[in-house]
């Protein structure tokens, strides 16, 4: 037996396939002329082991979290032009004055100041991020997940969820501080319909917990699904995805209560 | 075998009862299959209620589709029955009161745009045909798919039951303008009938965004080997921008119904002006603007037409390339013009307000945007012509709607830049100018684009396991196609009369009008009469589609293998479950000559001449 093996044919079918053209990204050279192919990587392409050749369902373990990913990048970018639209109709009503019955021109916008506690819920949510960020990476530790993968144990999901937990948990915090938030303002006789900023206060404040609400749900999933789904890449996929979305609303969150703080 | 190996096999057989456990599979990467269990263990109601097959869901949304048409058209028939002829009572409801014709426009825009032109196209068709023609296997998400369905149908039910709410049906139109939107003492049925409509569109908003996400998913994760986005047919361009419209738009909708709610049962008044006097009663203190409501929602209501048109100019392209045998005239400017109508689409939301009190120089600005994306169009239309220009084609029952498609396009198209104008806009605005021309090109277009679907793609939805599709008669599509554009032409072309002789949209009383104004309108009625005996006429001819559908459903002549000989791929034979799909070419090669024997399938892998 020779010391080493070498590969001499590496066009694993030559002749059921027509000439590689090139405008096939997943074939060929692109267009580069006579120069190897760049892509070194296992299911790159670089060895004619393109992963994406194969049949849908056997593309690689990655197939179906692109798509969930995908689904969820789609999904986020849906809520933003919601959240954009509210802070589009933030400025306008901010800016808009009106006529009164003495043609004076006036704006009836009061700022409403925030509670202090915001301040509270804002690093209470972060750190929430952190935890969660924590939990996701704990899912795609490459060995725990191999050895979930040949059947020992699940050390990726014993891992990760008390910082799943952790997670919701602050998460539920925040909400408990946005509640008092509001009963603060209210024991101070503001209201929603009070002043034209505090439809907004309570109108934005509202709607970000909504989604927080929605969030822990998730999160709440996520735990369910790390003790009963069967799959560790569905584990993955629940994890993942509850995780992105808790940092989409985090980001959110950075940017309302910018607006609710320093913009009224 | 690994105890993973031995659990994925235990699932695939029970799921996949069919499947010999012989066969060695690539089970490295292994998934258990996402769907229900096989049908033949489920009742039919199980079956149609849980189904996460894309097929049956498309077939469920094309259902909802045809009731809320036949609904839509109904009512059409009876406001055309009421301003002709006002005195007329009707059976079992008595006179048409005014708020009555108020709540018929309301529910007949609701119902046609969000209910047909939104599902249909998209949600009806592009679930059938999407999966196959990207040469998918499934959806992305097939049970956020079904999620999306009964979710739809839930809004539509929730829908016409505000017609049986106390105080009646919604007045407000589809476009919902405040304060009469947000005051429900405003008028009748604005209560209770209004928080309907708002449940109603709130949950089809949600649905169309969830069925768009699946959409964009799906075309851009479970394409097949070869197909690049150069290779896609142009319908599945079409799909793929308007889901990406939808995602956009009716995410702002959304918002605008919340803060919509929030004026109704709030206290808040982001729409209503200070001081506003209603019904006695004094609304304020406000320092809200209508014009905001107006601003979101056109925000939302320009794409949401081009969203209804998108995957019809798609499908368009194909069949008259298809029936011609020619290649689609400039593929990669057709692709680049379906983006850019997209694009372009979300920039020009003020033409709608032109006589709202804006700024004149927005006014200008939208006036330009408004024109430029009249450019990608008219591009559009050259290339249906250029592609057909002296090819002898098959004129198929599709054909000819595809033909027709093109005829009212540029119909109602010739319109638009007369209604960009600002200067002109402040005469023609809420006239029926403005009726011909939305009519034309988004109501008959959009529609004639769904029946040169249905006709084109009958086999694929008649299509079981057992069975090969059905073909729809052609005599009785033939008929159908004259009569509907004749009576489309009939209907609408006068309306441009009509509106610029100063007929206004939204009256329910256009006759015994005292003074000039009733001079004026008089001297539309004989028109009026003509175009309501032309609309009877149109609704008639539609008697004959619905006969062919059911007919053929049932008796159809068979449909051979690709009965069109077209080249996309969904006309492959159907792939064996462990076949891997690929695609070789474009779509629409055609070799040299109007022959028949010389076209190339995408799935066929001959080596063909570049």
């Amino acid at each position: 037996m020779p010391g080493t093996l070498t590969p001499i044919d590496t066009e694993r079918r030559p002749q059921r396939r027509p000439e590689r053209r090139t405008d096939d990204p997943d074939h060929g050279d692109g267009g580069n002329g006579r120069r190897p192919p760049t892509d070194k990587r296992t299911g790159g392409g670089g060895d004619n082991d393109n992963w994406n050749d194969r049949p849908q369902g056997s593309r690689g373990p990655r197939e179906k979290l692109k798509r969930y990913r995908l689904g969820v990048f789609f999904a986020l970018a849906g809520d933003l032009m919601f959240f954009v639209a509210i802070v589009s109709a933030f400025f306008v009503s901010q800016a808009s004055g009106r006529f009164d019955a003495y043609n004076n021109y006036i704006n009836q916008w009061l700022p409403t100041a925030i509670p202090p506690v915001l301040w509270l819920n804002t690093g209470v949510l972060l750190l929430s991020s952190v935890t969660a960020e924590i939990a996701r990476r704990k899912m795609f530790n490459q060995i725990d997940a191999m050895e979930e993968w040949f059947g020992l144990g699940r050390p990726t999901s014993r891992r990760a969820m008390p910082w799943l937990a952790a997670t919701a948990f602050l998460g539920l915090l925040f909400l408990a501080g946005q509640w008092l938030a509001w009963h603060q303002l209210n024991l101070q006789h503001v209201f929603m319909a009070s002043n034209v900023s505090s439809h907004f206060f309570f109108l934005i404040t509202g709607v970000h917990g909504l989604h927080l609400v929605l969030g822990v749900a998730a999160l709440i999933g996520a735990l369910f699904g790390l003790h009963y789904s069967s799959q560790v890449e569905d584990r993955q996929i629940i994890v993942d995805c509850s995780v992105w979305y808790w940092h989409s609303m985090g980001i959110f969150w950075m940017f309302l209560f910018t607006l609710l703080a320093f913009f009224q | 075998m690994t105890p993973n190996q031995e659990s994925s096999t235990t699932n695939e057989k029970d799921r996949h009862p069919e499947r010999s456990a012989a066969e060695p599979k690539d089970l490295r990467f292994a998934r258990p299959a996402t769907e229900t269990p096989s049908p033949q263990q489920q009742s039919f109601l199980r079956r149609a209620l849980l189904t996460t097959d894309h097929r049956a869901i498309g077939h469920q949304y094309l259902v909802l589709a045809l009731i809320s048409v036949a609904i839509g058209t109904i009512l059409s028939l009876l406001m055309r029955l009421h301003l002709t002829w006002p005195d007329r009572v009707l059976p079992f409801h008595g006179p048409i009161l005014p708020e009555d014709y108020l709540a018929l426009v309301t529910f007949h825009g609701t119902l046609m745009i969000f209910y047909v032109l939104t599902t249909a196209p998209q949600s009806g068709f592009g679930n059938l045909i999407l999966p196959s023609q990207i040469g998918a296997r499934h959806m992305a998400f097939p049970r956020l798919n079904a999620a999306a369905f009964w979710l739809t149908a839930a809004a539509l039910v929730t829908l016409l039951s505000a017609t049986f709410a106390p105080g009646g049906g919604p007045i407000s139109g589809w476009t919902a303008y405040p304060p009469l939107s947000a005051i429900a003492s405003a008028g009748p049925g604005q209560g209770l009938g209004m928080d309907l409509w708002l449940a109603s569109v709130t949950l089809f908003s949600i649905a169309t965004t969830i069925a768009s996400v699946n959409t964009l998913t799906t075309v851009i994760r479970n394409r097949c080997e070869g197909m690049s986005w150069e290779r896609l047919p142009l319908t599945v361009w079409g799909w793929f921008t308007a889901a990406l419209l939808s995602l956009l738009a009716f995410s702002v909708l959304l918002a605008a119904l919340l803060l919509l709610f929030c004026d109704r049962h709030a206290g808040t008044s982001f729409f209503i002006p200070t001081g506003d006097l209603t019904n006695g009663t004094l609304h304020g203190p406000g320092n809200g603007s209508p014009l905001l409501w107006l601003h979101l929602f056109w925000f939302f209501g320009h794409p949401e037409v081009y969203i209804a048109i998108l995957p019809g100019m798609g499908l368009t392209s194909m069949i008259l390339g298809n029936f011609s045998r020619r290649r689609i005239f400039g593929y990669r400017i057709m692709i680049l013009t379906t983006l850019l109508i997209g694009f372009l689409g979300i920039l020009v939301w003020g033409h709608h307000m032109f006589v709202a009190g804006l700024n004149p120089f927005a006014g200008t600005a939208f006036s330009i945007s408004t024109m430029a994306i009249a450019i990608p169009a008219a591009a559009k239309v050259l290339s249906w012509l250029a592609t057909i220009w002296r090819s002898r084609p098959e004129y198929k029952t599709a054909m000819l709607f595809a033909l027709g498609f093109v005829s009212l396009f540029v119909t109602g198209g010739l319109t638009g830049p007369i209604l960009a104008q600002p200067i002109l806009d402040q005469y023609l605005h809420n006239t029926f100018f403005v009726v011909a021309h939305f009519h034309l090109i988004m109501a008959m277009a959009g529609v004639f684009g769904l029946f040169a679907a249905t006709y084109y793609w009958f086999p694929q939805i008649t299509a079981t396991a057992n069975n090969p599709g059905r073909l729809m008669s052609e005599t009785l599509g033939r008929i159908h196609f004259w009569g509907t554009i004749l009576g489309a032409y009939a209907t609408f072309l006068p309306m441009h009369i009509t509106g610029l002789e100063g007929e206004p949209r939204h009256y329910a009383q256009l006759t015994g009008i005292p003074n000039q104004a009733g001079l004026l309108l008089a001297t539309t009625l004989p028109l009026q009469h003509f175009i309501t005996w032309a609309a009877v006429f149109l609704a008639t001819a539609q008697l004959p589609f619905l006969l062919n559908l059911f007919l053929s459903l049932r008796n159809g002549k068979p449909a051979p293998p690709n009965p069109w000989q077209a080249t996309t791929l969904e006309w492959a034979p159907v792939p064996s479950p462990d076949e891997t799909i690929a695609v070789y070419r474009a779509p629409c090669q055609y070799l040299e000559g109007n022959n028949e024997a010389t076209f190339q399938p995408q799935w066929v892998s001959d080596q063909i001449a570049e």
